[in-house]
């Protein structure tokens, strides 16, 4: 393998990796958008959302990763399984704002915030309880078809997951650019009070923005599955810091900013992991936190933050 | 001299689009509007004078429902509004120009206007709007791709209020329209409200330019620490030696 196979084969990981911590990162930028709300609950509405996925494909009657599909059927059961999860994590992501966040609207201070640490180990401890501390051999249909490219291999589920992200993307892009409801997330998020003003209901634009991000949030847990063929209890902190870390990074707040920041963590994470050593791969990330933390508080992508009163 | 013309005012006004009855609001412990009464009659510009931080903002944002008051009534086209949430009220036919404009800066002047209709899914009158806002403002025309928070202070006036028109509202509810605007541009805004008036629009206004606003409007209140302390005609208020020493700058001689 020559270095540029190396380094074009670590891209492809990172793109990879970076497609679900972008997915991730999309959630808390958006809330954390529309009300200033850092929501660390997301972090295992993906977690539970890799479980749902894993559920929904047992359910289906598919076990282990022996039982491999291609063609239509493959992507038929996908799109179950993606779409499944995503309802799944999206009324969890509403319940939680409805049982726990909802209470606290417009309470000052960090209250909110801290609920949502405890909201997020509530979820940590029950599928903990319900499914156990081992790791789960994850429920994978997709072949392990590949193509070689001199020294780089390219893989079928990669190209599949890299899909499913995009259009998830693109999706995600249209409803807020060019639907009503799209238009009444934007307007919340420049001005809060002036969106009530002309009319819009802020308590059901809340709603659609957590079932949103906590739909995406499924759909990222569902792709770590595929991706890493395991899931567990434990995965929520370290995929969830990194997407947060990347929702920074790109500006949080700003969609195209969580979408970059994602792809730029999962290259930093698999670069860094080929060329400096995987142990260093938090280290590198969080100093690149704080990095931009000093020297560009409002991100990548960010404008600056807007001072309310 | 005595304070107000009450006895004459109940024969002469229209009958109330919209009236508050001894309102009373507060932001947590403090007491911001205190036993407020007052009305905006059908087809009326009146006006609510008042100094800083006595209340005004309040008055609106009680209208609105962006606030709740503690006792007191706030009644719209004959019913109780006490409870009704902001976006219902809107549907209704009340529409703010808020303090300080507040449009949504990074949106596009159009963008912006069609926000303004957004409790509306009537397209084809909507597309009627637009055009009696192009007509009376044949500025904004010429932005409608410009992002609304790099316009002028004068022609973000105009959005807003072109963006509250949008909602065709009954009720126009406008905080400090000359706010932060030229001499020249205060005088065409002041038009532009008599013209959306005549049109048919009942127009509710704080305004801290007492001149400008008691030439336009029809009936006033003054406030004072939550308190209405005068109110009357426009033309008996511009008379009052309080008014004119507080609010118009004239000093007796
Ligand atoms: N959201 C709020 N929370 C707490 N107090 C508030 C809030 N909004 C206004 N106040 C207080 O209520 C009082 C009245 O404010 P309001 O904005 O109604 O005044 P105003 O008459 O509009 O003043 P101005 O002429 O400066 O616009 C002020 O003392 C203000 O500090
Ligand atoms: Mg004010």
């Amino acid at each position: 393998m020559s270095h540029w196979d190396v380094l074009l084969q670590q891209v492809i990981n990172g793109v990879s990796l970076g497609a679900m911590y972008a997915l991730l990162a999309l959630g808390f930028t958006m809330v954390y958008g529309i009300i200033e709300l850092i929501n660390f609950a997301h972090f295992n509405v993906f977690m539970v959302g890799s479980f749902i996925a894993m559920w929904t494909l047992e359910a289906m009657g598919f076990a282990g990763q022996s039982h491999v599909l291609y063609g239509l059927p493959l992507i038929g059961i996908l799109l179950a399984a993606f779409a499944v999860t995503m309802l799944g994590s999206g009324i969890l992501g509403v319940a939680i704002e409805r049982l726990a966040l909802r209470p606290l609207r417009g309470v000052p201070g960090t209250a909110p915030m801290i609920t949502t640490i405890g909201m997020s180990y509530i979820l940590y401890n029950i599928v903990l309880l319900g499914a156990g501390a081992d790791s789960k051999n994850y429920t994978n249909p997709m072949p392990k078809t590949a193509w070689e490219f001199g020294g780089v291999t390219l893989r079928l589920r990669e190209v599949l997951l890299w899909t499913v992200a995009l259009l998830l993307m693109l999706a995600l892009n249209y409803f807020v650019r060019r639907t009503k409801m799209g238009k009444a997330m934007q307007a919340m998020a420049q001005d809060q009070e002036a969106a009530r003003m002309v009319g819009i209901d802020v308590d059901r634009v809340v709603i659609i923005t957590f079932f949103l991000g906590s739909a995406l949030a499924g759909a990222a847990g569902l792709i770590f599955g595929l991706y890493y063929n395991y899931t567990s209890y434990l995965i929520g902190y370290t995929a969830g810091l990194r997407a947060f870390t990347a929702a920074v990074l790109g500006g949080i707040g700003n969609i195209p900013g969580a979408m970059l920041g994602g792809i730029m963590i999962g290259l930093i994470e698999s670069l860094g992991g080929q060329y400096i050593a995987v142990r260093w791969t938090d280290i590198i990330i969080f100093s690149l936190l704080v990095l931009v933390l000093v020297f560009r508080p409002t991100g990548l992508l960010g404008r600056a933050a807007p001072t309310k009163s | 001299m005595p304070i107000s013309d009450e006895r004459q005012t109940p024969s002469q006004r229209p009958p109330p689009l919209l009236e508050f009855k001894d309102v009373n609001t507060y932001y947590g412990e403090l007491h911001v509007l205190k036993g407020v009464d007052c009305s905006v009659g059908e087809g009326e510009i009146v006006c609510l004078l008042g100094g800083n931080a006595c209340g005004k903002s309040t008055t609106m944002k009680t209208i609105l429902g962006i606030v709740k008051p503690k006792s007191g009534e706030v009644a719209y086209a004959g019913a109780r509004i006490n409870e009704l949430p902001t976006a219902e009220r809107v549907k209704r036919g009340i529409a703010p120009v808020p303090e300080a404009r507040r449009l949504f800066p990074r949106m596009t002047v159009l963008e912006n206007l069609e926000m303004g209709a957004f409790t509306r899914d009537d397209t084809a009158e909507i597309e009627i709007d637009k055009e009696r806002v192009f007509a009376l403002f044949p500025r904004i025309k010429e932005r409608l791709k410009q992002q609304a928070g790099t316009l002028s202070g004068g022609e973000q006036q105009m959005v807003a209020i072109g963006r509250a028109l949008m909602a065709r509202p009954k009720l126009l509810c406008m905080d400090e329209p000359s706010m932060g605007l030229s001499p020249a541009f205060v005088e065409q805004v002041f038009d532009i409200i008599q013209a959306i008036n005549r049109q048919g629009t009942s127009i509710f206004m704080v305004e801290q330019n007492a001149n400008m606003a008691l030439s336009i409007a029809s009936f006033g209140y003054v406030l004072q620490t939550g308190q209405v302390v005068l109110h009357g005609s426009a033309q008996s208020l511009r008379d009052n030696e309080m008014v004119q020493q507080a609010y118009l700058g004239r000093m007796k001689a």
